[in-house]
This record gives C-alpha cells, structure tokens and sequence, in this order.
C-alpha cells in the first residue's frame, strides 16, 4: 500500500486505520485529495471588480429611453422650425414620455429612492452621475412643457421657447450616459470610451428617427428617415472603431448577441425606412419598429458586455499587466 | 506627484490637517487566524455577509463588498517560501495569507463619481462614506478599481472601511490594527510606515523571499498611493488585486471631450436631415 495517503475517505477494513497513517506520506503520489491549484493569475478564478449593482431593466433602460428622449426633442425642434407640425408633435409627446420612464428607472435602480434629491445638493463635474443630474434636471422640464404647450395648445410662444430649449439640451441627455457607464472600472466600457459617445449618439438617433416614421405621416417623416439612417451608420461605425481599437477587452462586445442583432436592426430599418417606407405607411412603421427594437438590444448588449467583462479577472488583470510589462520595458531602455 | 501622498488633506480643503494616517498590511506575518475581520464587525456593526463554505481554502468571506471591510485571502501554492523546510518530502508548500483592506486610495475614484457627496476625504487622508447623505445610486461600486467598496441590500446604501474614523477622533488606532497578534496590520502615520515597509522589504528578501514586493506604496501609480498599502510574497492579481490600477476618472476629461463632440454631431446630423431638401 505504498500510495496509500493519510486522509481516508472510506472504512474498508482490509486498510490500515488512519492511526497507522505513514507520516508524510500525502507527497508520495497516488491520487491527491486536495483542491486543485487556484489559477496563477487570479485568486480562485474570482473577479477582481465587484462589478455594478445595477439591474439591467432599469439602467439598460435608462440608457434607451434617455437617448430616446434626448434625440427626440432635437428631431422635435427641427421639425417644428421646418414645418413639419405632425413630426414635431410625434416627437415632443415621445420625448417626454421617455424621460418619464427615464427618471422612474433612474429611481427605482436607486437603494434608497427617497433621498433622489440628495443628488441636487452638489454638482461634481468628477461625477457623470451629477453632471447627468442636472442635464435632465435642465431638460425634462422643457421637454414637459414642450409637450404640454403642443398638446393643449396654449402659451405657443413659451412653447416654441421650451421646444428649442429641450431640443439643445436633448443632445447631452443622449451621449453623457456613454461617459456615465465609460467612468467606470469596467474594463469593456472604459476602454471604450472614445467611442461609446459616437455609439450611444448613433443609436439614440436611430431610436428617435425610427418613433418619428412610426408616429408620423409619410409626408412629413422625411427628416427622421434621414436621421436614422446616419444614426444607425454612425452606430455601427463607432462599433466597429471601438471593437478594433480596444483590443482584448472587446472580446465580450465582439461576443455580444445583442450588440450584433442591434446593429442588424438599425441597419434592417434604416434602410427600409429608405426604401419601402418612403410609400408605404406599414413598412414606414415596421422599419421604425425595427429601429427602436435594434437601440433597445444595442443598450442591453453594451450593458450586458460591460457586466460580464467585469466578472472575468482576465479582463481586468492581463491589460494591467501588459501596460506594466510595456512601462517596464520602456524604463530599462533609457 | 511626489508629494501627492500627503497632499491628499490638503488637496481636500483641510487648512491644518493631522498627519495622513494609514495601514502597512505585511502579508508576510499574517497567520490567517481573522481576528481582524471579526474585531472590523464588532466595531463597526457591520452585518453578516452570507455563512457559506466555499472550499477556498480557509477563506469563506470570498472578498471585499458592503458587509466585508476586513477580508483575509488564503493562497495554497506547491512553492517554496524563502528558505523553508516544508517537512514533506517531494513537497513544497506555501500558504500565503493575505488581509485585504480599502486602499483609500490618493485618487479616489468611489470619491469622485458620488453624485450626492456622501462620499468624502477626512481630515486623515481616508475616504469614508455618510451613511446618511448616501442615496444607494451604486455608482462607487463600478468605480473601485480594487472591487473594494458595495452597496448593503438591508439599507440599500453603500459602505466600505472607514478606517475606523471615530476611533482615530479620539486617539485610537483602528479595531483590526488594534487586534492583529502578530503586527501584521501596523496602524501609524503614513510616511512613517512606508519607511518601515522599506525596511522591511530589505529583510524579507534578505531572507530569500525573492518574490516579495511593496504594492500601492508608489505616489506615482495609476491611484497616486495608497493610504493602505501591502507587503505582498507574490504578484498582486494571485492575492485578487488589481496589477496596476488606474483611476478611472483620471480619463475623465477626455470622456467629456468626446461626449461633447458626440453630442455636437448629434445635433448636425438632425440640423442636416432637417433641412436638407427632398424627401
């Protein structure tokens, strides 16, 4: 019984009891009953990033619905000053109904909502989250009276105000969110933050392009046609930039479902809304469909990418290391 | 940069602050036996964090979060450690034991991205969280770069070390500095401790633990020091930790940089599909 080890598992009475164990015997071969060795480069293989607390309803959502309404108020101001009364109304009452939803889901992620307003008492430029604060705190209530004016018809002159007013601001709403995920520890949203701007702007103006050919009439529908289709080219060219630059922490946007079923649907309704929809008040409303659809994946992909790239140490721990290496290497030069 | 470290106070607004306060964890000393984890909990309240065995060697409180302030690591690698005889033949054998603390980090990245200030720097040089001004936003989480910090599911707010702030208001050193029996957690004034490091690291390698280094003592790392920084026997990520951290809102600037720039090509684009002619 030579590669007998001194921790027994079973009562077969044919060996030895552990009283007649051979001390030291456990490095001799024979099976190990230890646990294997933890992986060199981590500690057992957990992440080195605690990783968001966030629910991916609410902050995905968040980041759908306030590139929705932000560039819904500027596709809402445009038409408004083109003439295009029925697109301009579309937007405003899409715009404020997506801020609505923006700022239940920015409060229902929070872990004590009853002190939302704990976030007015400063403004921190170091922080996206403040920043963003303000933003929507300067914007939701133009684009509420925007839509307000435009729906009850009243103070028009105010309203017009409010209109361009939201439409100016909407444009912060819709690419802050980029620096609020990017401002983070999470390897595949803060490597991707020279992108994720163009990204997020691309995608919230295919989002708004796609509502207007949903809600408005074919002859009045033309700009948002137009919008999504540079919206839905912009997004993916962000995309495509951003996944190359990256390098190994855009493996799990590369991996992402839903980032490449996004893209196909912008892409799919862009150019569907440019074809068909130009006629066709049904395809008109399924390419929209298709648009808001691909901007929703497009917000789960990226936060979904960005989760998993922070429950993997690699992604974390070897482009730490290979910048150590390079600034090593660079020192022993000179 | 180099003054960074005790500038930390000063940079926070304090006119006359104290001397910056920080821990020297030297893992080399460590016994595992988790006094510290325990005397953290009494101290500060801090509730349980989940009664489950994980197999991970002795380590069941798997790491730092918003009810482990205090986390001791346990390594088990077929090395050998310095000169030591392990006592099996054909078997080398080392357990490294290692308690992890906040960094209280010089850049603190949790600090910066609090939207609400509940987060803020002590007259010491720490990082603390008021627990009341916290809104539960959950932003410092992502933002730790050492996985440090999390928000507590009973109260929704976030939490992390404070250092023991009301033990350092009246002269005490932190409860788990204090309970340490073998000095491995050394509590004192920041510069002083780094001396001592220093020294100490001369030691440990003198005593052939080749592989030993300081991690987080350089003001010019990627998080300007550490207020908490470590003697480790093995390259940081083998303990959890983050190789070269960076703060992250040292990247900041740019990011607004392109936001705005994404934004201002937003609204050419709608401008031009606007007023483009045709349909």
């Amino acid at each position: 019984m030579s590669n007998q080890t001194d921790v027994r598992l079973d009562d077969a009475p044919g060996l030895r009891t552990e009283r007649e164990a051979t001390p030291g015997s456990a490095g001799r071969g024979g099976r190990s009953l230890r646990p294997p060795e933890p992986e060199a480069e981590s500690y057992y293989g957990l992440p080195v990033l605690n990783g968001t607390p966030w629910s991916d309803h609410d902050i995905a959502g968040y980041l759908f619905l306030g590139g929705l309404a932000g560039a819904s108020s500027t596709l809402a101001a445009a038409a408004e000053l083109t003439g295009r009364p029925a697109l301009a109304r579309a937007a405003k009452v899409a715009a404020v109904g997506a801020v609505g939803g923006s700022l239940y889901a920015l409060i229902h992620d929070l872990g004590k909502p009853s002190r939302f307003l704990n976030m007015l008492r400063v403004f921190k430029v170091t922080s996206p989250m403040s920043v963003g604060t303000w933003i929507l705190s300067a914007y939701g209530p133009q684009a509420g009276l925007a839509a307000a004016t435009e729906l009850t018809g009243r103070f028009p002159r105010l309203g017009r105000a409010a209109t361009v007013g939201a439409g100016l601001a909407g444009p912060a709403l819709a690419t802050y969110t980029a620096a609020l995920i990017c401002d983070t520890a999470v390897p595949a949203w803060h490597d991707g933050f020279r992108e994720m701007p163009f990204l997020f702007a691309g995608s919230a103006a295919a989002s708004a392009g796609g509502l207007g050919m949903l809600a408005a009439p074919l002859a009045q529908a033309a700009p948002a046609r137009r919008v999504a289709l540079l919206g839905a080219a912009l997004e993916c060219a962000a995309a495509v930039r951003m996944e190359r630059r990256m390098g190994l922490t855009a493996e799990p946007l590369r991996r992402s479902r839903l980032l490449k079923a996004g893209q196909a649907l912008s892409v799919a309704g862009a150019l569907l809304g440019q074809g068909l929809g130009r006629r066709s008040r049904v395809a008109a409303m399924a390419a929209g469909a298709a648009l808001l659809a691909g901007s929703v994946c497009t917000r789960f992909g990226v936060f979904h990418a960005g989760t998993a790239s922070a429950r993997d140490p690699r992604y974390t721990v070897e482009p730490q290391r290979q910048r150590l290496a390079k600034s090593r290497a660079e020192r022993d030069l000179t | 940069m180099a003054f960074d470290l005790d500038r930390a106070p000063l940079d926070a607004g304090y006119d006359d602050p104290p001397k910056r306060m920080g821990f020297f964890t030297d893992t080399s000393i460590c016994i595992g036996c988790k006094a510290c984890e325990v005397a953290c909990k009494e101290w500060n309240a801090v509730p349980e964090d989940g009664l489950l065995f994980t197999g991970m060697s002795y380590d069941n409180s798997v790491g730092l979060g918003a009810d482990t302030w205090r986390h001791v690591a346990f390594v088990e690698q077929r090395k050998p450690l310095g000169h030591q005889e392990t006592g099996a033949r054909d078997m080398d054998f080392r357990w490294l034991m290692a308690s992890d603390v906040c960094k209280h980090c010089t850049h603190a990245a949790c600090l910066d991205v609090c939207p609400t200030g509940s987060l803020f720097r002590t007259e010491y040089g720490t990082v603390v969280v008021q627990e009341d001004v916290c809104n539960g936003c959950g932003y410092c989480v992502p933002a730790c770069p050492f996985g440090v910090i999390g928000r507590r599911e009973t109260s929704g707010t976030a939490a992390k070390c404070t250092m023991c702030y009301d033990r350092l208001e009246v002269g005490q050193e932190p409860a788990c500095a204090k309970t340490c029996p073998t000095d491995s957690i050394q509590f004192g004034e920041l510069d002083e401790l780094r001396e001592r490091a220093d020294r100490r690291l001369e030691q440990v390698r003198a005593a052939g633990a080749s592989s030993a280094r300081l991690y987080g003592h350089d003001p010019a790392d990627g998080v300007g020091g550490t207020g908490a920084f470590f003697l480790l026997l093995d390259e940081p990520q083998v303990y959890g930790l983050p190789p070269d951290p960076v703060v992250t809102t040292a990247d900041l600037p740019s990011m607004w940089r392109h936001a705005g720039a994404a934004a201002l090509v937003l609204l050419a684009g709608m401008a031009v599909a606007a007023w483009r002619r045709g349909r």
